[in-house]
């Protein structure tokens, strides 16, 4: 059996007496799509970090394509290696991107460390026309973009490196409807062509059913539920994940029995 | 961004608002006392240093506008020739204490760990010690001149100028940009100094330029105590100190205009800095 | 543009959805802004009520005038901006306010909550401080008295008793927000403007923070003006709605029609990019392109380049806001609005 994609076994971290993240075990295969959900606080970015290697885990490993990637990088090889293993995109595009450099800068910086003695001009082209971002906008700093052009600079940068995994972090969270249906359609039309894999994490459950294939359900850094993403979504079996489907405002919603089943669900646990 | 430039309480409260009049009379000021420094031997009536002991204590006139001093040396002569170590000795301490300073307060503030409590440690301690103190002390063992009392006070002014480039860093260190160019594959070291340092410059700048105007009247003090500057060279804080028998034979003049033109410098240097600071708080908001 | 002919009379009139005989609690009509350096206006012709009790959604793309427009009514403009139009408070001229006049709406009749908590607070007071600040430094209340509500709206958003002791920083996102909703009853406003009080707010907390306006609107009959980007969001809480697009209102009416039968291109293709839980699978009906640039005055419909049902006419002619037929109360600004009649939008 081939090695999967991404493998994440056992991982744990707590800070202080917070167990941010308890036992999380993935995978992706090849080319596949990896919702995680989960209210805030839930561990969420916790794993990202540790998976991206940000952070570190106190137990558990993280292996791509069955290389593990859980010490530390030695030298620069090995650096460059990781970062052409996974690449992460950022919730907030106003603060993920210096604000001194600008888009063709940013991208060339990333060519330049990946490919060295090769010309960054005709991949910066390609990456900004992959990602709809006209020639016009590589001159442009940061603050003269809007939200939803910065996260396409992201993606772009992200991209630039080549990564087998890219871990989008609440990436289009803080995009309006309009900009994040095109972002979600960007993102969408990235798999086909490129094959990446993507470990999408949102709280959002009608993102996660529009562009993930599996998804799994965290709460209080434990993953509750997991499955194929429709099927889980159809027939939630966990009390937690029915919550969160409700939650979803819709024409009929009653907020009122949310905050009720929310502290239900609160009493149930037994107090550690 | 949190600023927190360190300030000195009198001159705190002096800011100008926007592109007011005072920051532009300021800058004015400071550009016209800069370039009043670099072409003084041209400009100075007299030389500085001729004797015209008949002359002595003579007021304003045609030939000499802002009157002769007690040794009979022309008082707008001394006052355009002494810019130039006025504010030379303000440069030093300035260019010093930020080189040293900003590369302390990075290191510590990048780093973190041993090395940052270690750095931290050594700043506190120099902070500890009272800089006009500490120059005092070096002129004592190194006798007359410039450098000692720049030494001196560059060794003062570097904790503060550390302390604030290290809590610029540790926030700039948080920002998500800085953990995108490291899942790039970035060294640690390329991310600081590409990105990070440049980032946090314009506020270490706007504190050099305020740091500026304290060194500037530190100095000044120094040569108003006899330390420091040599005697007969011409320097604002040595002719306020020349000045004092003048005062007291009823001609104040000679003393008056170095220490006017001591504090304006110092106050539009401030405003100048405060103001810099003040964009540079509004552009990260 | 032409939107005031619409309406008969020219005196503060009750909102559609309001108790009658009060003024409404949000009245602007007509209102035109504009910034300096800027070839159109930011707000062009906007009429918007909330009536007394009415729960009201302003939906619209980022940069389409939402936030700008609920900043009006508090008078709280951009330097250089020149206004037109009128904007009523619980009947009062807002733009032609003096300045006591001014503090009085800011701090007892209108009040407003902000999308992020943590940027709209000082970290290094108590929370106590920070809710009696206001009606403190204003002379409304003693002290006490201060203090005494303060700890009943606490109660009110479900927050106990501890929590005016405590900084901001140790709070969670929800339940700062839900003390800016305390801070901004104390004074007992007729009307809350919300900019978008939940976008930072994971599901579960939003939901608990909208049935607390809605209780709180209930028991204090409090107007509210609810400011989002999430048509979900918009149609699951508000009355009636009003959809913006560069400065003009596209769209308004009850929220149930406005959703079920969107009658301007751009509400129905709002709807159609939103990803839903009960929307088709796959790929999203997005809207290509961008909003109209400020700096270039947009010639008849300003969603012309980006609506599939665009026609000469649309780009020669300003549409005018027309209503339904059969259903005066929905109304749209579109030349074509016919075309989508009998298409269901789904939300
Ligand atoms: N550096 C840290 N120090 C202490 N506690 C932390 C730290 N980072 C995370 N935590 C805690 O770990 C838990 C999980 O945090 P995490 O940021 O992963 O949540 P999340 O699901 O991403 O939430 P959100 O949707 O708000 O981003 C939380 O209880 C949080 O308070
Ligand atoms: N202070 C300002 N100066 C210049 N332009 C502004 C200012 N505030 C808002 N704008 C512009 O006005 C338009 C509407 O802004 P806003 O009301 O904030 O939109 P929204 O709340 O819908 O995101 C945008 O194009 C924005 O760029
Ligand atoms: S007026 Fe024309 S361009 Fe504008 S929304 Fe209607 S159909 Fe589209
Ligand atoms: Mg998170
Ligand atoms: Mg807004």
């Amino acid at each position: 059996m081939p090695e999967p994609l991404l493998e994440v076994r056992g991982l744990c971290r707590t800070f202080g007496d917070v167990r941010a993240v308890d036992d999380v075990t993935f995978t992706l295969p090849d080319g596949g799509s990896l919702g995680i959900v989960g209210e805030s606080g839930s561990g969420k970015t916790t794993t990202a970090r540790i998976v991206v290697g940000l952070d570190r885990a106190d137990a558990g490993h993280v292996r791509v394509r069955g290389q593990d990637r859980t010490t530390q990088p030695r030298g620069r090889a090995e650096r460059l290696a990781r970062a052409r293993q996974i690449q992460m995109v950022f919730q907030d595009p106003y603060l993920s991107l210096d604000p001194r450099t600008s888009v063709e800068a940013v991208l060339r910086e990333t060519l330049e460390l990946h490919r060295p003695g090769t010309d960054p001009a005709p991949r910066i082209r390609e990456l900004l026309d992959q990602v709809g971002l006209g020639t016009r906008a590589a001159d442009a700093l940061p603050r003269e973009l809007s939200g939803g052009q910065r996260q396409r600079v992201a993606i772009a940068r992200a991209l630039a490196v080549e990564p087998a995994v890219l871990v989008l972090d609440e990436a289009v969270a803080a995009l309006d409807v309009s900009v994040q249906a095109q972002i979600l359609n960007l993102l969408a039309d990235i798999r086909d062509a490129t094959g990446v894999g993507y470990l999408f994490i949102t709280h959002d459950l009608g993102v996660v059913r529009c562009v993930t294939d599996d998804v799994i359900v965290m709460r209080r850094g434990r993953i509750v539920e997991s499955g194929r993403t429709a099927d889980v979504l159809a027939l939630p079996n966990h009390a937690y994940t029915r919550l969160l489907m409700d939650s979803v405002p819709r024409p009929g919603w009653d907020p009122h029995a949310i905050g009720a089943a929310r502290r239900a669900l609160r009493n149930d646990d037994t107090p550690a | 961004m949190t600023m927190t430039l360190v300030r000195r309480p009198g001159l705190a409260r002096l800011r100008a608002t926007d592109r007011g009049p005072l920051y532009l009379a300021s800058a004015g000021f400071v550009g016209l006392v800069v370039a009043v420094a670099l072409l003084a031997p041209w400009i100075a009536p007299h030389d500085p240093n001729t004797v015209e002991l008949g002359n002595a204590l003579a007021a304003p006139s045609g030939d000499h506008l802002l009157g002769v001093d007690a040794a009979g040396r022309d008082t707008l002569s001394r006052l355009v020739v002494g810019a130039r170590t006025s504010l030379l000795g303000p440069l030093g301490v300035v260019v010093f204490s930020t080189l040293a300073g900003g590369a302390v307060g990075v290191v510590a503030g990048w780093r973190g760990g041993w090395l940052d409590s270690l750095l931290s440690r050594t700043t506190e301690l120099t902070l500890a010690f009272p800089g006009l103190l500490l120059a005092i002390l070096f002129t004592s063992v190194y006798g007359e001149g410039l450098l000692a009392p720049v030494v001196a006070l560059s060794i003062a002014y570097l904790p503060y100028v550390a302390r604030l480039a290290r809590s610029l860093v540790l926030a700039e260190r948080e920002r998500p940009y800085v953990a995108a160019y490291r899942v790039q594959g970035h060294s640690g070291t390329d991310v600081c100094l590409r990105h990070v340092v440049p980032n946090i410059a314009p506020v270490v700048l706007a504190q050099c330029t305020v740091n500026f105007g304290y060194a500037l009247i530190d100095l000044a003090g120094l040569s108003f105590l006899g330390l420091g500057v040599p005697a007969l060279t011409p320097d604002w804080g040595r002719m306020v100190f020349d000045g004092k028998s003048a005062i007291q034979s009823g001609y104040p003049l000679s003393a008056i205009v170095p220490c006017l033109v001591i504090i304006l410098t110092v106050v539009a240097f401030n405003v100048v800095g405060e103001h810099w600071a003040d964009k540079v708080a509004g552009r990260n908001r | 543009m032409n939107t005031t002919e619409q309406h008969p009379a020219d005196t503060p009139r009750p909102a559609p959805g309001g108790r009658p005989n009060t003024p409404a609690a949000l009245d602007i009509r007509n209102l035109r802004m504009r910034l300096p350096h800027t070839a159109r206006p930011v707000l062009d012709g906007v009429d918007l009520t909330v009536g007394a009790g009415e729960t009201v959604a302003l939906v619209g793309e980022s940069g389409s005038g939402k936030t700008l427009t609920s900043r009006t009514v508090l008078r709280l403009l951009p330097a250089g901006t020149t206004t037109e139009g009128t904007v009523h408070v619980a009947g009062d001229d807002v733009l032609t306010m003096n300045a006591r006049q001014l503090r009085h709406l800011r701090t007892r009749t209108a009040a407003m909550i902000f999308q992020d908590p943590r940027a709209a607070i000082n970290p290094l007071r108590r929370i106590g401080d920070f809710l009696t600040e206001s009606v403190r430094l204003n002379k409304i209340m003693t002290p006490a008295a201060a203090q005494a509500r303060a700890g009943e709206l606490l109660e009110a958003v479900g927050l106990t008793t501890e929590v005016p002791r405590r900084y901001p920083g140790q709070l969670s996102g929800g339940m700062l927000q839900r003390v800016m909703i305390a801070a901004a009853l104390m004074g007992d406003p007729t009307l809350l403007l919300a900019d978008e009080p939940t976008t930072a707010l994971d599901v579960t907390t939003q939901a608990e923070v909208v049935a607390l306006l809605g209780d709180l609107r209930a028991r204090f009959g409090t107007g509210l003006l609810f400011v989002t980007h999430d048509l979900g969001l918009a149609a699951a809480i508000s009355d009636r709605v009003y959809v913006m697009y560069a400065g003009r209102i596209a769209e308004t009416g009850p929220a149930a029609s406005v959703f079920a039968r969107p009658r301007h291109p751009y509400t129905k293709a709002l709807l159609d990019s939103t990803p839903g839980l009960d929307a088709p699978p796959g790929r999203l009906v997005a809207i290509d392109g961008q909003p109209p640039d400020l700096r270039r005055e947009p010639t008849g419909c300003p969603f012309a380049p980006r609506c599939a049902h665009a026609t000469e006419l649309c780009t020669t002619e300003t549409p005018r806001s027309m209503p339904a037929r059969g259903e005066p109360a929905h109304t749209a600004a579109c030349h074509h609005s016919d075309r989508l009649e009998g298409t269901p939008g789904d939300a």
